[in-house]
Parts: structure tokens; sequence; C-alpha cells
């Protein structure tokens, strides 16, 4: 008799290499397009971000953080990025601040339009939403290999697999934003003889922006968390140092990198989340 | 001679689907609730057929569910009509495409909304000018437009305020200012006042009518507040079911009710404060018309005549504009009308 469990009655493994392969083969100069394009603005993102000296780019954050939040924020982000600095991690610090940002534009630029389409229809909404359960939930290593099979090893394949992972939130907090807008607001929209896109851009969008901004400060996170798998396929950046520190088994290499990711997730999540709440936001909150 | 704004003709509005089949059973005399049991559709407004003349306040009453707030957004097309014709200022407006519903709405009407429904990331100033920057005009322009009327309402302290620093009153005063900023020939008010409470509901209604006396315009005011509608409306339209039931003056409808539902919504208003010196008519055309007296015009309220008649031994006279007298009013005939008011308010409890 047969052993059920190995027999492999539905072989959507064999399929998906099929397809992948395939890819591969027949569309190779396509990948290399979008591969070159991606590692040309990643690497001008990280160029600028380490032409910056770091006292320069300590003062920059403590005035956005004193700017925003007040200065008993300044102080903190100063505290922590003194600690970065002398625990010797500033440019791989800055490394996975480019990764962050690079992958973070990459998902907005993808995720608050199809937010907004999926908004404005029913259809498009449907078919999408079970698209951002499968990228949200399948396991980051499944998508780092063949990422790393069409685009080779380095920062490419890592920011794409950071986008698959942090473009959720961007679309769906869009659409909910859009799909929140209390109905009389848009109805005054066209009211007043709003085209569509006036709807959107004088209307909607504004109205949503807490919830959008709600939304870029969760794909920043999610960023930031996935591109330290990243340097799992040679992304770079402070997740060298914590693969290194599993690797050697040096728990103290890993308690200092993994100290500086946690301190830049403190101060780019305080920061994006203070612009989801200026005066005007604040009133569409309480939905007047 | 007026002539009228808006005609409405046997206009129709179904929910859900299958419409062509829900006329059709409309029209062979189903009842609306036999439709829904058979199709599931929802027959919103059901062969409705009405005149707005240009200038006067029409409004528009029922119960909630009863399709008055379906039927007002017909009128702007916020809804698309199923059957039926809107003509406004002589066309039909329910065989516009979309570029013209946009040059229609920038142009010559504008709406006031229940929730206020101002935007709450625009300043009190760029909410009063939403309608003039969304047609296009520049920013000087409207700006100062705005500011205008704004001023009108006085509200120009608070230009440069946020929607939510202003109470709920204030709020809908912008919404009047952004309605009114446009210079539309039409406006729609759905529930504008209700959400307000009775004190600034009045100072309102009072605004309103202020701002009527200065520019006359045509608004469509829909309501579910019977005292608001006589102490507002030129005309009243009383909708049941998505039908009209009754439409005329205030004096018409209350003096003819024309079934229960429009006697029900009398129940807690004392009617007898809406009459007036044409109403409290004994004698008409008296034989010893034309002689001097005291006389008052046909449409003075009652307090009015009230205090015209405290202490007279004569009947005061009721005249017309040409001096005309319609007839004479005297204490018992006063008297017995007010009776009869309170009567039938109280019999409806």
């Amino acid at each position: 008799m047969a052993d059920i469990s190995t027999q492999d009655m539905l072989p959507i493994g064999d399929w998906v290499n099929k397809v992948i392969h395939f890819m591969l083969d027949h569309n190779a100069g396509a990948f290399d397009a979008i591969g070159n394009t991606i590692d040309w603005f990643a690497t001008m993102v990280e160029f600028l971000l380490l032409g910056i000296p770091p006292l320069v780019m300590g003062a920059i954050f403590a005035a956005v953080g004193f700017w925003r939040l007040g200065w008993k924020f300044a102080l903190f982000v100063c505290a922590a990025l003194g600690l970065i600095w002398a625990t010797g991690f500033w440019g791989q610090t800055i490394a996975t601040l480019a990764l962050t940002l690079s992958a973070t534009c990459v998902s907005l630029l993808l995720g608050v339009p199809v937010g907004i389409w999926c908004a404005r229809n029913k259809l498009v909404g449907m078919l999408v939403r079970p698209v951002l359960d499968f990228m949200q939930t399948m396991p980051a290593f499944v998508y780092l290999i063949p990422a790393a099979m069409f685009f080779g090893l380095g920062r490419v394949p890592g920011i794409l697999a950071t986008v698959v992972f942090a473009v959720p939130p961007a679309v769906r907090l869009t659409s909910l934003g859009i799909r929140m807008v209390n109905k009389e607001q848009v109805e005054a929209g066209h009211a007043f003889g709003c085209t569509s896109w006036q709807l959107l851009f004088k209307v909607q969008l504004p109205i949503a922006l807490p919830s959008i901004m709600a939304g870029v400060n969760q794909t920043i996170m999610m960023a930031l968390s996935m591109v330290i798998i990243a340097s799992m396929v040679g992304a770079g950046g402070l997740g060298n140092d914590v693969l290194a520190s599993i690797q050697r088994l040096d728990v103290g290499l890993g308690f200092e990198s993994g100290l500086a990711v946690v301190l830049l997730a403190i101060i780019l999540d305080r920061i994006t989340e203070s612009f989801g709440h200026t005066p005007t936001t604040r009133a569409a909150e309480q939905g007047s | 001679m007026q002539s009228a704004k808006i005609v409405v003709k046997n206009l129709y509005k179904v929910f859900g689907g299958k419409s062509a089949d829900v006329m059709r059973m409309l029209k062979s005399g189903e009842h609306k609730d036999d439709i829904f049991k058979k199709t599931g559709s929802v027959v919103g407004v059901n062969d409705v057929s009405f005149a707005v003349e240009e200038g006067e306040i029409f409004v528009l009453m029922g119960l909630s569910g009863s399709g008055k707030s379906t039927l007002i957004r017909l009128i702007n097309r916020l809804m698309d009509p199923t059957d039926g014709q809107i003509i406004l200022d002589g066309q039909d407006i329910t065989k516009f495409n979309y570029k013209q519903l946009v040059e229609l709405r920038r142009r010559d009407m504008s709406m006031v909304f229940q929730s206020f429904a101002l935007m709450p990331h625009r300043s009190v100033l760029d909410n009063a000018a939403f309608g003039l920057e969304i047609s296009g005009v520049d920013r000087k322009t409207r700006e100062a437009r705005g500011m205008e009327v704004l001023e009108q309402v006085g509200l120009a302290p608070f230009a440069h305020k946020y929607p939510h620093e202003l109470s709920g009153g204030m709020q809908q005063r912008v919404g009047l200012v952004r309605a009114l900023a446009v210079n539309p020939s039409l406006m729609l008010m759905d529930e504008a006042f209700s959400a307000l409470d009775p004190l600034k509901r009045a100072e309102m209604q009072d605004i309103l009518l202020d701002l009527q006396r200065e520019q006359r315009r045509t608004i469509f005011f829909v309501s579910h507040d019977l005292e608001e509608a006589l102490r507002i409306g030129t005309r009243i339209a009383i909708m049941e079911g998505g039908r009209l039931v009754q439409v005329g003056t205030p004096q018409q409808i209350i003096e003819n009710p024309a079934d229960d539902y429009v006697r029900n919504f009398f129940k807690s208003v004392d009617t007898s404060r809406y009459l007036q010196a044409k109403d409290l008519i004994e004698v008409a055309n008296p034989p010893h018309a034309g002689r001097p007296g005291l006389h008052v015009p046909p449409s003075c309220s009652l307090p009015d005549v009230l205090q015209q008649l405290l202490g007279q031994s004569e009947p005061l006279q009721v005249r017309d504009d040409q001096g005309q007298c319609l007839g004479l009013i005297t204490p018992s005939s006063v008297l017995s009308k007010i009776s009869q008011h309170r009567l039938q308010s109280t019999a409806t409890h």
C-alpha cells in the first residue's frame, strides 16, 4: 500500500518551479531593468545618507524630533544615536536606514495607488485582499530565494522581498481611510461639482490622511524588520551583524546590533506616527 | 407672475436592481410592499409630481423612510432616477451626461447637509470657498467672496479657525455659507437644521429668512419638523411611503389636512399659532365693506390680530393690497377658531 502522506497528489510545488524557471528563461531582460532601476535608486539613497556626517545627521534627527514631539524626545534621539555611534554601528545603521527608506518609497509608490483603487472599486478590493493576506503571511524565506534567483544576490532582492512584506499595510490603511470618509462629505464633494479627481484630491485623500499616515508608519516598521532578514541575500546593513552573531554564536554582538535596530525603530516610529496627528487631522479623527 | 423653477413629473426611484420589472409592476398598479416581497427591490420614490416656484421655500416633509432624502438627492442627481423627468429652468436634467451634470452642480445649485459635511482639513474660509475652488475660481476672488458671505452670517472673525473649533450651530452656518458662496439659483437643504438644538434651530431659521429677504432664491428644504415647515415654508409638501400626500401653503395644510398621516403631524403642534387674519374672518364680504376703521392685512399673525382687537367694540377689517375689504374679524370669531384648533390637536392625542 502506498504511503498517503508522501504521495504528491497535487504537485503545486512542481508547477511553481516550472513557472519560475519559465520566467527566468524568458523575461530576464525585464527583471534586469527592474533590478537596475531599484539598485540605482537604493545606491543613491545610501550614498546621500552616508554623505552626511554623523553629527549633522544626529542634529537633523534631533531637530525633527523636537519639532514633532518636543525636547524630551529630542533628548532621547541624541542619546540613542550617540549610543549607536559609540558601539560602532553607525555605518551599518545608516545603511539599514537607507534600505528601509528605499523599500518604503517603493512600497508606498505601489501601495497607495492600489489602496485608492481598492476603495473605489469593490471588485478590485475583493481580488486584492487575499493577495495581501498571501504577501503578509507567506514565510519570508520562501520568497527571498526566488527573489535572489531573479535578481542575483545583493540589495535588490532584499528590497523587493521587503516590499512584498511592507506593501500590505499601505494598501489596507489607504483603502480603509478612503472608505471611512463620511458619506455626506463625499456627497458634498459631488454636490458642489467635483470631478472624480477633484473628489479624490480635495475630499477623500485629505480626510483619509490620518489613516494613510498610519499606513506609512506601519510600512516603515514592517520594512525595517524585513531588511534585517534580507541580509541573508546580501542586502547589507545591520542585518549582516545580526547574521554574523548567529553564525558565530556571539550573543554580545547580536545584542549590540539588535539594540541599534530597536533604537532606530523607535525613532522612526514616533516621528512618522506624529505626522498622523497634525491639528487638522486631529479634527478628522473627531469626525466633524 | 411666478414661474416654475423645478417641475418634477412622474418621478420614480427603485433601489436594488430589476428596475424594469419593478416599473412594469408599479405601472400595473401593484403595491410597493408586494413588489418588495416578490423582487426584493425597494421603491424609494413612487410616481411623484410637483412644481417648485421661483423664489419660494418649498419644504418637503415626511417621517424617516418616507423617501424625502432620496427625493432631494434625485434633484441634484446624487442619485439617478429610475424613471420620470426633472425639469430645471426648462431643461430635463435626467438626460444630462456627466459633464453637463458637473457644470450644473457648479453653476446652478448647492446643498446643505444634516451632518454639516464640512471638510475638517480646511479652515472656515477654505470651506466657505470650496464650491468656488472646485469650479476653478482663483484664490483671491474666491476668498473675497467667502469673506463677504461669512460676514453676512457673522462668522468673519472665525474665518481662519477650523470646523472642529466651532459649535454645531456655527458649523452649520459655515455649511450655509459654503452653499451661498457659489451664488446658486437653487439651494437644496437636507434636514439642514435637524441636528441642532431647538434654540439654535430657530436662530438658523431666522438667518435663512433674513437671507431670503435680502436676495430671494429658490430653496428646496427637507425636514421632519412641522413647526419648522410652518415657520419657513412658502409651501409644504408631505410625503409618505415614497408618494406625495399633499402639497399646499401652511394654511391650506392646517385647514384641510388630506388624511390621518398629515393630521398626525399636528399632534404635538398648536396649529392655532399659525392662524392668520384671513383664517379668522367671520363675515366674508360684509355689506358695509369699504368704510373707515381698523384694518389688518390678510397675512397678519394671530398675536397681532389679538392686539388690534383688544379693547375694540368695532370688528376688525381684513384688507388686501388694493384696500379691498375681504371680511371682518370679531372677538367671537377669533375665539371659536382658536378653540376649534385646540380641540383638534388634543383630540388626536
